[in-house]
């Protein structure tokens, strides 16, 4: 049927670019670990409205049941991080009860130090992302931390480049139909104000006519 | 005071007959120093805010605190300014409240709750407690924070020159890493970036801002919740240090305007101080 087909050419652009998404994801925090030298990686992708953090990314194996939870923004280390688009390097978070409990519910893991970065792009903020566990070294280094910044850019470019090419090949779909439709979204997009508002409405009666309503 | 306050001039002009009014005393010796700027100082008097996630109640390392209240924009844009009966959400701003306590043991502090209340409009919730601070006049703001938004930097900036002409000095942290983020890069703050040396004392004037100063950041044992501590490292906890430090200055003169107190800290500074 052709609405299913068309249907199916949005859903599928979707669904492989969101695979795309996770496999980015997980290469940049199992490469965190790496770089560091820590026990466990992960990112959390901020989710404004809800005013959530998600893990989206859990380096290792055994720990990807993680990928999905939520967490509130408004509490906790990650949260502090993306409200004030700064990063934390803290160590003996053991003794912060709080936050030792909350991450063990979460994660049933509770790190003796963590590093969490905001993902930055330009003045949005994407995520967070966590180091736990770096080596026991005498002292922290604030070459480190510069390592820590710099990679924390190359990891947000990439979350950004995906957004920006996970919205293009929807939009671009190589289906005739599904190209007019996008064709239609940035007509509309292009609208403000009182025509916008009357091309919503004409949207609106297009699809109760068509639905049969 | 000066006589300036007495009877105001025209705008932005000094008539002839008006000079003789506004002279000011010079509140700075031959040689400042370390000790003519801050030795015996303790920060009795001085009145800090800390603009963050909220300090602890009956800390150890904090101890009293003086006020506190959560500060908040509503849908409509509305500030809301209320009594902050939850204390501290992270640990970053008991972290701050610590630092500065070590440092001027008798400043009295103050908590501006901006974060921790939700993620959306936390901008706004910096700008307004930011503006709530400057009407408060208090005598040193230690802002271990900054906004990446570039809708709130000509707001924010106008604010920090109304602190500054105000007398209120406000201490602003570097961002950690390489972005766009304000307030910190404007000249009318004191801006503050991290060594790696273990002194609280030790801190290092920039010859090539916008990072103004550097003072202690890196593995510093800082107030955290639950009543304990722990070891930290970032920008945010170098600018409680020099917000210290200029508790320790304003309390011991308390004449200096904000201009003043940074040539004092740029020139009891340690690189310029031991090398000249």
């Amino acid at each position: 049927m052709a609405d299913d087909r068309l249907r199916a050419a949005v859903a599928a652009g979707l669904l492989g670019s969101e695979q795309e998404f996770a496999r980015l994801l997980r290469s940049i925090v199992e490469v965190a670990r790496a770089i560091f030298g820590a026990k466990a990686s992960s990112i959390f992708l901020l989710e404004e409205e809800a005013n959530e953090l998600v893990f989206a990314a859990v380096a290792g194996e055994e720990e990807q049941f993680l990928v999905g939870r939520r967490m509130s923004a408004s509490s906790g280390i990650a949260g502090w991080v993306a409200s004030a688009r700064t990063p934390l390097v803290l160590e003996d978070v053991q003794s912060d009860p709080r936050f030792a409990r909350d991450v063990a519910e979460d994660t049933g893991y509770v790190p003796r130090g963590l590093m969490a970065v905001p993902l930055l792009e330009e003045e949005r903020v994407l995520g967070v992302l966590q180091v736990l566990d770096r080596p026991e070294r005498a002292r922290f280094s604030l070459q480190e931390m510069e390592l820590l910044g710099l990679f924390a850019s190359q990891a947000a470019i990439a979350l950004s480049l995906l957004g920006t090419a996970r919205k293009a090949r929807a939009a671009l779909a190589d289906d005739g139909q599904a190209s007019l439709v996008a064709q239609l979204a940035a007509a509309l997009d292009r609208l403000e104000g009182r025509r916008r508002q009357g091309a919503e409405a004409l949207l609106e009666g297009l699809v109760t006519v068509l639905a049969g309503r | 005071m000066s006589a300036l306050a007495e009877e105001p001039l025209p705008a932005w002009s000094l008539p002839r007959e008006a000079a003789a009014r506004i002279r000011i005393a010079n509140p700075l010796p031959e040689r400042v120093d370390r000790e003519w700027a801050l030795g015996g100082a303790t920060g009795d008097g001085v009145r800090v805010c800390i603009l963050d996630s909220g300090i602890e109640r009956g800390h150890p390392l904090v101890g009293d605190i003086a006020g506190a209240v959560a500060v908040s924009v509503d849908e409509d844009g509305k500030t809301i300014v209320e009594p902050d009966e939850e204390g501290d959400r992270c640990g970053h701003g008991t972290a701050c409240a610590g630092i500065v306590r070590a440092l001027a043991p008798a400043a009295e502090l103050h908590s501006v709750r901006v974060l921790g209340a939700g993620f959306t409009g936390s901008g706004e919730a910096l700008l307004a407690g930011l503006r709530w601070a400057v009407e408060q006049g208090f005598d040193v703001v230690n802002m271990s924070l900054s906004t990446t938004k570039r809708q709130f930097a000509e707001l924010l900036h106008e604010l920090t020159d109304k602190a500054y002409f105000n007398g209120t000095v406000l201490v602003a942290s570097a961002h950690n890493m390489p972005v766009e983020s304000y307030p910190w890069r404007f000249s009318s703050v004191v801006s503050v970036g991290s060594h790696e040396e273990e002194d609280p004392l030790r801190y290092y004037a920039n010859p090539t801002p916008p990072v103004e100063f550097f003072a202690r950041g890196v593995d510093v044992d800082v107030a955290w919740v639950g009543g304990g501590s722990i070891r930290a490292t970032g920008n945010s906890f170098a600018t409680p240090h020099i917000s210290g430090i200029s508790a320790l200055i304003r309390s011991k003169h308390p004449a200096l305007t904000p201009f003043q107190l940074k040539t004092v800290l740029h020139l009891t500074s340690t690189n310029v101080q031991d090398d000249g």
